[in-house]
Formats: C-alpha cells, sequence, structure tokens
C-alpha cells in the first residue's frame, strides 16, 4: 500500500482529520494562554509582550505558516470527508434515528466546522489581518496595539459590538461541541481501544471542549462589562 | 404477562425492483398476537395479500433465531426496532401498543442497492470478506487445539467481535452509511488471534480497500452502529482496525 493509498482511504483520510486537528488544539493552548493576559489587569501590558513575541519574532512568525497549513488541510479535508459521507446515502430514511444512539454534535461535526470558519473569517478581519497588514505581511516589525484594538472591538453599546460579541460567544460554543467529539474521535482514529485510556481521553477532551471554548468566550465578556481594567 | 391481540398501521416502503422509484403503502394489520414476532406478524399481512391477490411484501429472512443476520428491516427509525441488541425476526409485537402506526424501511446505503420492497442487496459484505476476512490454512491433520496457547481475555475480545452475524444494522443506523463496524468486526475476530497474524497487515489493506471501492462512508465515531448492533459489537473494535491500518501502512514496503 503506497502513502497515497493510505492516506486517500477511509481511514486515511480520517487520521489526517485527527493529525490535524490535534495540531490545532496544541494551537489553542497557546492562544488561550497568551491571551489570558489580559487578565493581568495592568492595561494590556502583558498581552501586548506576548503578542509582541508571537508577531515581531521570526520562530513564531514561522510556526504560523505551519499552522494555516494544517488548518487549511483541515478544513478542505473535512468538507470533502462531509461531502463524500453524505453522498454515500441517496435516498434518506423517512423517519430519521436522531439521537437515540448518538450525540448531535458528533454527527454535526461539518456543520459545527463551517459556523467555525465563519467565526475565523471575522476573528481573522478584526486582529490579525489589520496586525499582520500593518506589518506589510512578511515584517516583522510596526505592530498594532493588539490590546487596544480588542478594547475598540468589544467596548461599548452599538450594535455592532454586540453582534460581535454574540458572534464570538456563537463561535466558542461551536468550538466546544466541536472538540466534545473532535477530541475522542481523534484518538480512537489513532487507533486508542483501551478502555482505560477512552475514559481518560473521553474526559479530558471534554473537560478541554467546555474550559478552553469558556476562556475565549469570556475574553469579550471581560471587556464589555468591565471585568478588567 | 396478559396475552392481548393488536390493531396496527404500518407504513411499508413498497419497491416493485431495484429501478423502481418506490413510495410507502399504509396497511391495517388487525388481530395481531402480541407473542408474535415481527415477521410473523408480516407472514399474516403477506397471506391477506396473496388471498387479496396482491404482491406480498418482499423482505429477507431466514432463520429466525437471530443468528443467520438475513433479516433487516428500519422499523420505526431504528435498526431492528425498539429493543436493544435484537434482531428483527426476534422483535415481537409486545413491543408494540394498540393503534399504534409503525413505519418500516429498507436498510438504506447506496452500497446496499434495494432488490424489491424490504431487501436489499448486501453481498457488498461478502466481497469484503473476500478480500481479507479468511484465515489460509495447509491441509493435512488437525492441529491440536492445546497446541496454539491463547490469553483468555483475547480469546473472549475475539469471540466477541466473531458474534458479528452480518446484517448490516450499523450501516443501516450510520450518518455515513459507513461499514466500519463490520469490517472492525471481522478483522478483530481474526487478528487478535494467533491464526490470525500471518494475514494482519493485508488483511486489514484488502478489507478497508474493498470497503472504499464499495461505496460506504468513512466513520466519524459517532457510536450509532454500537447503539443498534444486535450483537453489541463494540466500537472499539473500529480503534483497533484503524491502528492496524495505519500500523500496515506504514510498515508496508510497496
Amino acid at each position: 500500500m503506497t502513502f497515497k493509498q493510505m492516506f486517500t482511504s477511509s481511514v486515511g483520510k480520517k487520521l489526517v482529520m485527527g493529525f490535524t486537528g490535534l495540531f490545532l488544539v496544541l494551537f489553542l493552548i497557546v492562544h488561550v494562554g497568551l491571551n489570558a493576559c489580559i487578565w493581568a489587569n495592568d492595561n494590556g501590558e502583558m498581552f501586548n509582550k506576548g503578542a509582541h513575541f508571537m508577531g515581531a519574532n521570526w520562530v513564531p512568525r514561522l510556526l504560523e505558516v505551519g499552522l494555516f497549513a494544517g488548518l487549511i488541510l483541515h478544513i478542505i479535508q473535512g468538507l470533502m470527508v462531509e461531502l463524500s459521507n453524505r453522498s454515500k446515502r441517496a435516498i434518506k430514511y423517512d423517519v430519521t434515528f436522531g439521537n437515540k444512539g448518538s450525540k448531535w454534535y458528533s454527527r454535526s461535526m461539518g456543520l459545527l466546522g463551517v459556523l467555525i470558519l465563519i467565526f475565523l473569517v471575522l476573528h481573522l478581519a478584526h486582529f490579525w489581518i489589520p496586525n499582520r497588514s500593518a506589518q506589510g505581511f512578511i515584517g516583522l516589525e510596526g505592530e498594532i496595539d493588539l490590546y487596544t484594538k480588542m478594547k475598540d472591538t468589544f467596548i461599548g453599546d452599538s450594535w455592532q459590538v454586540i453582534v460581535t460579541i454574540l458572534v464570538y460567544v456563537l463561535g466558542c460554543a461551536a468550538l466546544g461541541y466541536h472538540l466534545a467529539h473532535g477530541v475522542q474521535s481523534a484518538c480512537r482514529t489513532f487507533g486508542l481501544s483501551n478502555p482505560k485510556w477512552i475514559a481518560v481521553v473521553s474526559t479530558l477532551g471534554y473537560a478541554f471542549a467546555i474550559i478552553v471554548p469558556l476562556m475565549f468566550a469570556l475574553m469579550p465578556l471581560s471587556f464589555h462589562f468591565g471585568w478588567i481594567n | 404477562m396478559e396475552h392481548k391481540n393488536i390493531n396496527l398501521k404500518l407504513k411499508v416502503w413498497r419497491q416493485k425492483n431495484s429501478t423502481d422509484k418506490g413510495g410507502f403503502e399504509t396497511y391495517d394489520v388487525k388481530n395481531i398476537s402480541q407473542e408474535m414476532s415481527f415477521l410473523e406478524m408480516f407472514d399474516v399481512l403477506n397471506e391477506e395479500l396473496i388471498a387479496e391477490d396482491k404482491d406480498p411484501i418482499a423482505f429477507d429472512h431466514d432463520c429466525r433465531e437471530g443468528i443467520c443476520g438475513m433479516c433487516s428491516m428500519y422499523i420505526n427509525g431504528r435498526p431492528h426496532g425498539p429493543w436493544e441488541a435484537n434482531t428483527t425476526c426476534q422483535l415481537h409485537m409486545r413491543a408494540f401498543n394498540e393503534g399504534e402506526t409503525i413505519v418500516v424501511e429498507p436498510w438504506r446505503a447506496n452500497a446496499f442497492p434495494i432488490i424489491k420492497d424490504l431487501m436489499v442487496d448486501r453481498t457488498a459484505f461478502d466481497r469484503i470478506i473476500q478480500a481479507g476476512g479468511y484465515i489460509s490454512v495447509n491441509t493435512g491433520n488437525a492441529v491440536d487445539a492445546n497446541a496454539l496457547p491463547i490469553e483468555k481475555a483475547k480469546a473472549d475480545a475475539a469471540f466477541a467481535a466473531a458474534a458479528c452475524i452480518g446484517c448490516g444494522a450499523c450501516v443501516a443506523a450510520c450518518k455515513n452509511s459507513s461499514a466500519m463496524l463490520f469490517v472492525s468486526a471481522k478483522a478483530a475476530h481474526l487478528n487478535q488471534l494467533p491464526q490470525g497474524q500471518p494475514e494482519r497487515k493485508t488483511r486489514v489493506m484488502n478489507m478497508v480497500a474493498q470497503m472504499d471501492k464499495e461505496g460506504f462512508g468513512a466513520c466519524t465515531n459517532t457510536g450509532a452502529c454500537e447503539a443498534v448492533c444486535p450483537k453489541e459489537i463494540s466500537i472499539t473494535n473500529i480503534a483497533r482496525l484503524n491502528l492496524d491500518y495505519t500500523c500496515a501502512g506504514l510498515t508496508d514496503t510497496k
């Protein structure tokens, strides 16, 4: 079996989804960790230092290229697997099986993924694109003050701010449900069959799926409701 | 338990042949003993249809004791009906109440084309088995059973996987029409035994390749298959297959 045959098979495609998915989980850990610096209550000093390290240093900037490659692979492969899977039953059932045998979010990974993608486009347009644009995309100098940018985006009573916060919270909820199935599903795809370890991974997966998106969702809310100075 | 006869409304998928469009037809079935099996209820209905000079409903059945894997039927949104760990032939009419409407559909998957009414063509499973669901044995004297020591836990796990009757409920329940529970059960049955080791790698590679060729979807670990399996085959077999497949793919020299 060639590598091509392996990675284009139904199992191989899922392996790609699992590996890129767990890679993105690692990214989320870095992202949530750095962003948590906003709660240092130091008017963004620590947060901006972290942001500066990520944006003005060639090592994270190079890793960022890998991150986008992994993200794009996850998105394209995910959409292809979803569309292919949907095409396998041309005539649908009159009465659907529904939630009797599986969780709704485990069956809705494609939909949740698309919701996250929509949120991500908005999120990149808010922060990443203006920042990299100010740097000339390949440059390391000339970053914008991202803490101030966060304040501008999330503080205020205009409908744009309210809608933005709502989209962020919904995006985080979609991410949470996506992770709730994704983490343990990836591990099963890698071949984890030991019930002891499945229990550990499921628990960790659910914990991650709750804690990380909740922390992300609390960030715009913290700015909006003045929980940080 | 009190014996009762009940009257039901059946909404059944009728389709003349594989090319016919098909559609639902509703039948009133009266005076059905709750001690009948679901298939016996269909027998009663078919007798009536024959008496009326109408075409009886075609459905698969054979042993009627839950071991052959021939019966199918997607009953009220669940393969093999409402009971857990049960086949349609062993589903009894006491599972239903007086006046209830029961919707009966065939297994729906492109890989299981409809032959007629509720009968589907499941020969895709046969071809997957032919691709690797076997062991090669030299002829000659039978090997003494004790010559191959097998750990009890492994023997039990292999036996649990071997309980798969190949009915296809896993495919019918899966949103992706994936056959991974079936394939993984057949692979796990042989891959955990010493006799299955020589062909372990080629088995998983060939069975997965055949499964993809037959037009089944990819597994997304939703667990719907495990929930409906009449033999309670565990979804952990799928993880075992994934690992065997990955190892085979990475170590294969071609």
